[in-house]
Formats: C-alpha cells, sequence, structure tokens
C-alpha cells in the first residue's frame, strides 16, 4: 500500500514536470508581443524596448524557465504583465468564485444523479426508464452555453428572478454570491448529471446480474434495500471515475459558462490572458489547475480502494 | 428555515433598492475591462474609458463635440515664433489623496512621459519638447523644438494625464487623479467603482458613485441590459438587438460617431502598381459593407478622415463602386490571377466585413486567402512585420492623417511630397491655410489609392431612457460621466 503510494507519488511529479515544460514551451510559441500588444499600435521602438525589458521578457529561454517553476515552488507566480499585480493575487481573487462554482456543480450534478440513476436501473425498460434515458440524451446532446442563455433569458430577463450574470462578491453576504452562483452552476451540472446518471445505470444494471444479487433476494432483502445496499456499492467504481473526469470538465466548462455569465472567475481570467498575451498568468495558471486534475485523479484513485477493499491489497 | 426566510426576504430588498431606488449611481457596461487603470502606461481605449475626465486630467481636454477645451490649465498662450506655450493652472486644484496640484507635478508628469525609459503609448505627442519648466507654482512654460500649431491637441489626450510623484507607482491599480470622481474599488474580472470626490476644483457632478461593469460576451451584454443589471453600454457590442432596444421604451438607442476611419489597408510594398490598387478601390461596395457587416451602422468614407471634421472633403465619388472598371483596370495592369493574403482581426467590422471583400474582389477576379487572427498576432504580423497584402482595422485615433506621412508605417506608403505636406501643417498656425492643407492631403492619399476606405465607425450605444448627458459621439474614447444624469419622474 504504503509503495503503492510512493509510486503514484512519483509518477505525479513526473507528470507535473513534464506539463510545465509543455505550459511553457508552447507559450513561448505563442505569436504576439505581450509589451507591443500593451502598447498599441502607435508605440514607439524604445516604449516597446523599455516594457519588454520592464516585464522581464528577455533572456534565454531555460533561464526563464528555471527563473519561473522555482518561484512557483517558493509560492511566487509571477507578476501579470497587464494587471501587474502578483498572479496569486489574481488568482486567490477569482478561485474564491471558480471554487465554489464548480463544487456547486459537481454536488448539484451528484444529487441530481444518483436517483434518477437508481430509477432508471430499477425501472429498466420501463416508462420512467424511457423518459430517463430520453431526458439523459438530451442533457448531454444541449450544449452548456446555450443553455445557460436559455437559464438567462427565462430567469435573469424574463422572470427577473435572479440578475444576469455577473459577482457581487462574498462580501455581500453568503446567499447574494450563491444566488449570484446558481444558474451558471445549473448550466454546468445539466450535462455533467445526465452523463452520470447514464453510467451510473449501466453500472446498476450490471451489477444487478451478478449472482449476489440473487443470493440477496433469495434470502429475504426487499429489491430497494437490495440496490442500495448491494448493487450501489458494487456500481460506484465506474460513478467516482467519471466523477474524476468531470473535475477537468468542469474547469474547462467554466471558461465558456463563466464568460456567459461574466463571471470573475479563473476561467475568465485565462481567456482574458490568452487574449491581451499576458503570458504569464495563462502559464502560472494553467500550471495550477494542471495540479488540480492531477490531485484529483490521484484522490479518485484513492477513493477507489475505500470503495473497493479488493483494490486495498495490491 | 425562519432564518432561511428572513434571509433571503432581506436579499430580495436589497435587490430591490438596488435597482430602483438609487438614482445617483449608474451601472455602465463595457466589453473589455483595462489591464490597469493608468492612462500614462497602456494603450488600451478600455483604460481612458473609465479614467478619462472621472478620475484623471490633462492641461486641456476634449469636449463632446471634440474641441479641445480648457482643463487643468485655465489659459494658454502661444509665443509669436510658436515655440514656447505657457500655461496658467486653475487655483485649488486637489489631487484625490488630499495633496495639491501645482506647477512641479506637471512638470513631473511631461518629462516623465517623454522620458527614455518612459512606456508612454503615444510617446510621440511628447517627442516635440524641448524643455518643460515652472517659473511659478501655477505656471507651466514648454519649450518645443518646432512650431506645432497641434500642441493643445496633444496635451488633451488621455496620455498626457496629470500625475503626481507621490502616487505614480500605484496610480495602475490604485489610480489618483484631480478629476470628479475618485477610486473605491476594483473587483478584478468584474468591475470598478468609482465615487464622487468632494473637494473637485468644478462643477459637482449629479452621479455619486459610478461603476464600470465588464462583460465581453454579446449575449450576456444584451441580457444584463435586458434584466436591467447595467444602465447604460455606451459602445454596445451586439448590434444585431440594436432593432430590439429602440422598439422598448425603457432604453434609448445612442447612435453617434466616433474617430475610427475603418480601411481595408493595402501593402503598397507588394501592390505597387497604383492601377491594382484603384481596381481593388473601386471593386469594394461600402454601402454593402456597411449594411452586411455594421447592420447599416457607418458613414461611407473616401479618404483617411472623419466625415464629421469641418475639413473634411466626400471623395467617396473617386472610388465608386464599379467592377468592370476594376476589371478593365486589372487587364491593363496585367494583374489576373491575383491572390492576396487578407488578415483579419477579431472585431466584427473586420471578421464580417473581410467575408463580404472577399466576395465582391472575387468578381473581378481577385482571389483571397484569409487568416483570423488576435490583435497580439496581428500587431507582431501585420502592424509589426508588416507581413500581409490586405488587412481590414478601424484608426480610431483623431485626426491622425499624418500616419500617411511615415514610409515604415504598416501599410508603407511613401510619398515625399506627402510628406512635405505634413511637415508643412505641423508648422502652419493659420486656420485658413491648415484646411486648405488638410484637404489636399485627404486628396492625395485618395488619388494615390493607398488603402481602400470603407467608413467612419459608428458608436452604438444602449442606455436607460432616463439617463441624460451620455456622449453622443466619441472624440476620443471615453466614458465622461461630468454631466450625467437621471431624469425625475417615473
Amino acid at each position: 500500500m504504503i509503495r503503492a503510494l510512493g509510486r503514484r507519488a512519483l509518477s505525479l511529479l513526473l507528470a507535473l514536470i513534464a506539463a510545465s515544460v509543455v505550459i511553457f514551451v508552447m507559450l513561448q510559441a505563442v505569436p504576439g508581443d505581450p509589451a507591443a500588444f500593451m502598447l498599441g499600435m502607435n508605440a514607439s521602438e524604445d516604449a516597446v524596448a523599455a516594457l519588454r525589458a520592464e516585464l522581464g521578457l528577455e533572456g534565454p529561454l531555460v533561464v526563464r524557465y528555471l527563473a519561473w517553476i522555482s518561484g512557483m515552488l517558493g509560492g511566487d507566480f509571477g507578476t501579470s504583465y497587464t494587471y501587474r499585480v502578483p498572479v496569486a493575487e489574481l488568482v486567490s481573487e477569482r478561485i474564491v468564485v471558480s471554487a465554489p462554482l464548480a463544487v456547486m456543480a459537481l454536488v448539484l450534478s451528484t444529487v441530481i444523479a444518483i436517483p434518477v440513476g437508481l430509477i432508471a436501473a430499477a425501472r429498466r425498460g420501463g416508462v420512467a426508464d424511457w423518459g430517463i434515458m430520453g431526458g439523459t440524451q438530451l442533457g448531454i446532446a444541449v450544449p452548456n452555453f446555450w443553455f445557460a442563455m436559455i437559464l438567462v433569458l427565462v430567469f435573469a430577463v424574463k422572470l427577473r428572478w435572479v440578475s444576469a450574470g455577473g459577482f457581487p462578491g462574498w462580501d455581500a453576504g453568503l446567499w447574494p454570491g450563491v444566488r449570484a452562483l446558481l444558474l451558471p452552476a445549473i448550466a454546468l451540472a445539466l450535462p455533467q448529471a445526465s452523463i452520470l446518471a447514464r453510467v451510473l445505470r449501466s453500472a446498476l444494471l450490471d451489477t444487478l446480474d451478478q449472482d449476489y444479487i440473487r443470493t440477496a433476494r433469495a434470502k429475504g432483502l426487499s429489491r430497494r434495500a437490495t440496490v442500495v445496499r448491494h448493487a450501489l456499492r458494487n456500481a460506484m467504481i465506474p460513478v467516482l471515475t467519471i466523477l474524476g473526469l468531470q473535475f477537468s470538465f468542469l474547469l474547462a466548462g467554466a471558461i465558456i459558462i463563466e464568460n456567459v455569465f461574466f463571471l470573475p472567475g479563473l476561467g475568465r481570467l485565462i481567456f482574458q490572458g490568452i487574449t491581451q498575451r499576458d503570458l504569464i498568468v495563462v502559464q502560472s495558471v494553467t500550471m495550477l489547475l494542471v495540479f488540480a486534475v492531477i490531485l484529483v485523479t490521484f484522490l479518485v484513485d484513492l477513493a477507489y480502494t475505500f470503495a473497493d477493499p479488493r483494490l486495498r491489497r495490491r | 428555515m425562519t432564518q432561511t426566510l428572513k434571509m433571503s426576504v432581506a436579499a430580495f430588498a436589497l435587490m430591490a433598492s438596488g435597482a430602483w431606488a438609487a438614482q445617483d449611481s449608474i451601472i455602465i457596461g463595457m466589453q473589455l475591462e483595462p489591464p490597469n487603470l493608468d492612462p500614462t502606461g497602456g494603450a488600451a481605449a478600455a483604460i481612458d474609458e473609465v479614467t478619462y475626465a472621472n478620475l484623471f486630467e490633462g492641461l486641456t481636454r476634449f469636449a463632446s463635440d471634440g474641441a479641445v477645451v480648457p482643463g487643468l490649465a485655465q489659459s494658454w498662450s502661444v509665443s509669436e515664433d510658436g515655440l514656447t506655450w505657457t500655461f496658467d493652472l486653475r487655483p485649488g486644484v486637489i489631487f484625490h489623496d488630499g495633496t495639491a496640484m501645482d506647477s512641479a507635478d506637471v512638470v513631473f508628469s511631461l518629462n516623465r512621459a517623454r522620458a527614455e525609459d518612459s512606456t508612454n503609448a503615444q510617446k510621440a505627442l511628447f517627442a516635440g519638447i524641448a524643455d518643460v519648466s515652472a517659473p511659478d507654482a501655477s505656471t507651466v512654460v514648454i519649450t518645443l523644438d518646432a512650431p506645432n500649431g497641434n500642441f493643445a491637441f496633444n496635451m488633451a489626450w488621455g496620455d498626457a494625464v496629470i500625475v503626481a510623484p507621490e502616487s505614480v507607482a500605484t496610480n495602475a491599480t490604485q489610480p489618483v487623479g484631480t478629476g470628479p470622481f475618485r477610486f473605491v474599488e476594483w473587483a478584478k474580472g468584474d468591475s470598478v467603482t468609482l465615487e464622487r470626490f468632494d473637494a473637485y476644483w468644478g462643477a459637482a457632478p449629479a452621479l455619486t458613485r459610478a461603476t464600470f461593469k465588464f462583460i465581453s460576451d454579446p449575449n450576456a451584454a444584451f441580457a444584463a441590459m435586458m434584466a436591467g443589471d447595467v444602465n447604460a453600454f455606451p459602445v454596445f457590442p451586439a448590434p444585431e438587438t440594436l432593432a430590439n432596444f429602440d422598439a422598448d421604451p425603457r432604453f434609448s438607442v445612442i447612435v453617434g460617431s466616433t474617430e475610427g476611419e475603418t480601411i481595408l489597408a493595402m501593402n503598397n510594398a507588394n501592390l505597387t502598381d497604383v492601377r491594382v490598387r484603384k481596381a481593388i478601390s473601386h471593386a469594394i461596395d461600402r454601402q454593402a459593407i456597411i449594411d452586411g457587416a455594421m447592420f447599416g451602422y457607418g458613414t461611407p468614407i473616401g479618404t483617411h478622415f472623419a466625415p464629421h471634421n469641418p475639413d473634411y472633403v466626400d471623395l467617396t465619388g473617386g472610388s465608386a463602386h464599379d467592377p468592370d472598371m476594376a476589371r478593365a483596370l486589372l487587364a491593363e495592369a496585367g494583374a489576373t490571377d491575383l491572390r492576396l493574403s487578407m488578415a483579419l482581426p477579431p472585431p466584427s467590422y473586420a471578421r464580417r466585413g473581410g467575408e463580404i471583400i472577399a466576395s465582391q474582389l472575387r468578381a473581378v477576379g481577385i482571389a483571397t486567402d484569409i487568416t483570423n487572427m488576435e490583435w497580439a498576432q496581428w500587431l507582431e504580423q501585420v502592424f509589426r512585420g508588416k507581413d500581409f497584402d490586405l488587412t481590414i482595422v478601424s484608426h480610431t485615433e483623431p485626426a491622425d492623417i499624418n500616419i500617411y506621412a511615415r514610409p515604415d508605417y504598416y501599410f508603407q506608403y511613401d510619398n515625399a511630397g506627402f510628406q512635405a505636406l505634413i511637415e508643412t501643417l505641423g508648422i502652419t498656425a493659420d486656420p485658413d491655410t491648415r484646411t486648405t492643407l488638410l484637404q489636399d492631403a485627404q486628396k492625395m492619399i485618395a488619388a494615390d489609392y493607398v488603402n481602400g476606405y470603407l467608413f467612419q465607425l459608428a458608436k452604438t450605444g444602449v442606455a436607460d431612457s432616463r439617463i441624460e448627458g451620455l456622449w453622443q459621439n466619441a472624440p476620443t474614447q471615453a466614458n465622461d460621466l461630468t454631466g450625467v444624469s437621471w431624469r425625475a419622474g417615473p
């Protein structure tokens, strides 16, 4: 167990190093000089040169890479070219929007998917199953940005229950903050819930065919208890895998959703960073997201061992 | 349960009061967020859209009609030889941090802008300054290398605002100026909030609070306006929805002009034959582009000059839509099978307009290879690298016909006659002579078919119909809130 964990940690480290090199090299290859972009069309050559020097864009590639990495290790993510404030400060401002949004979407999709998946599996072939299969198919097919726009038109423009977007900040209180994230979280969660429900249904159907289910039924357990106590637990492995994968989809989806709802989150920060050639922001935030995804994958691996005791012995 | 109920009731009450009661505050929508709030350290138009006339002021300023009027200087005089400009500063001007503004601040600001290591985006505005001195606390004397009839105009730009040495280092994030509003908060990615500055030297604005909210997605901008989250969107990014707002009595649509000459720029170093450039100009149907790409908003132009400028000459007739003539010119020049690259930056005038122009060019036998680019890439490859045949861009700087006198400018027009003309213009102060020179300049570049002149970019905005005093036109990219107020009544 310990050795297995060590091996996983080592591969995690190697993945991080590889990712950092790829991110750094790719962003160097992106056309467009940040300094020239910032100063625009009328800028003189010496003003651009002065700004390049000020931003630390001069010097050999390897030196700049090492400076970036060693800074990151010490918690220094660099200074944003355009905003002129530490990237760490920008990230901490944005993560208080993005992280709650991702968590809300994840919780919401799980809360929707588990009962829906259970019902579909229990009523296999019935009307409820057909309805759920059709509904989830639609949920997967509908692009989330389109769904988000429909939500805005209905709930913000027509009904005026919520504002069309924006984020008041947590200083304004818990409820206004949660309220601002509600529609975005629903827009993000719907496709995920659909996928999750379908995966759960097929995983349940697989386990329901197993001998131990028949045994449980034979010893007198009710249908409901059998599904919840035996089938659900054994169907959790594929569900956990999907949940882990969904985390990275949520991060990617947030880039679009944050634009639709003009939320000041990490996704919009990256988007803006790319168009404004604020490469240090793109570089550091992407690295942070890679780290988050790798970490979640690692945690999901750990969670397997809780869901399935057999995996602990390996 | 009762607790949550109470909370939601309170939240609703809070929302309602924000939406209806506050008639002395305003929420302005903007598509792009400023990268920083220091107008002397970046080119982004969004910086001026927040700070110009609100937070920062210069010696002179632009009025809503584009005229140059006194700013921090209440008057100025020019010496006989045109080399010495004396500015008489307004008394009692205070920076938002409480320090007084005097001639030392002006000397500091101008010397900083023209210094060797200056990162001012419009450094050329200060290039002719030989010396700046302050004989006393309320007088500034500026000596120029050569007479410059445009100097008061140059000092009105957002890049020439007066800053204080004590606060200059933090202006990017904590701007301290002399304007009628002071900076309160910047929730990055979301909004910038300003508050009325009570110690302002001039008339107090009607608004006590102003929030600039950043909404980049056009659909989101539409929803935010419709839902009442934003009171005004002076440069509205979704022109296709303007008809909806026009039909709705809650909103007014504000259509004005900008300083943006939108052109099909041609690389004169590649397209050396004037007959080919003339053919391209005649192949273009301006009205089709305005209707197809701009939803009918925009004024056709025939040269690089704003139609609302009194010195404008209408030269659109010289490059009227005439595909037959275009084909004949191409045949005469032996330019059959012409294949040109066309680089398109992100704005819709370029992306949509580019598709339309490509089909118009195809009709006269010119093939185009379109490449869509982001601004950063466009600046590097097209603007600096000059690696292009055609591109579409709006030149938003006011009165910028002098860029044609720079042979190394990206479209590479090199005409000694034009360069001499601009040089003469620079040292001419007589208004009538200036008018003649400016009109000659317009005619010269039109006759040389330097670029395809398309249209003057319109400023299309949406606002709550109860708001008064927003700028209709954009002599510079700004949201001057000093004269904005809510109309009383329902």
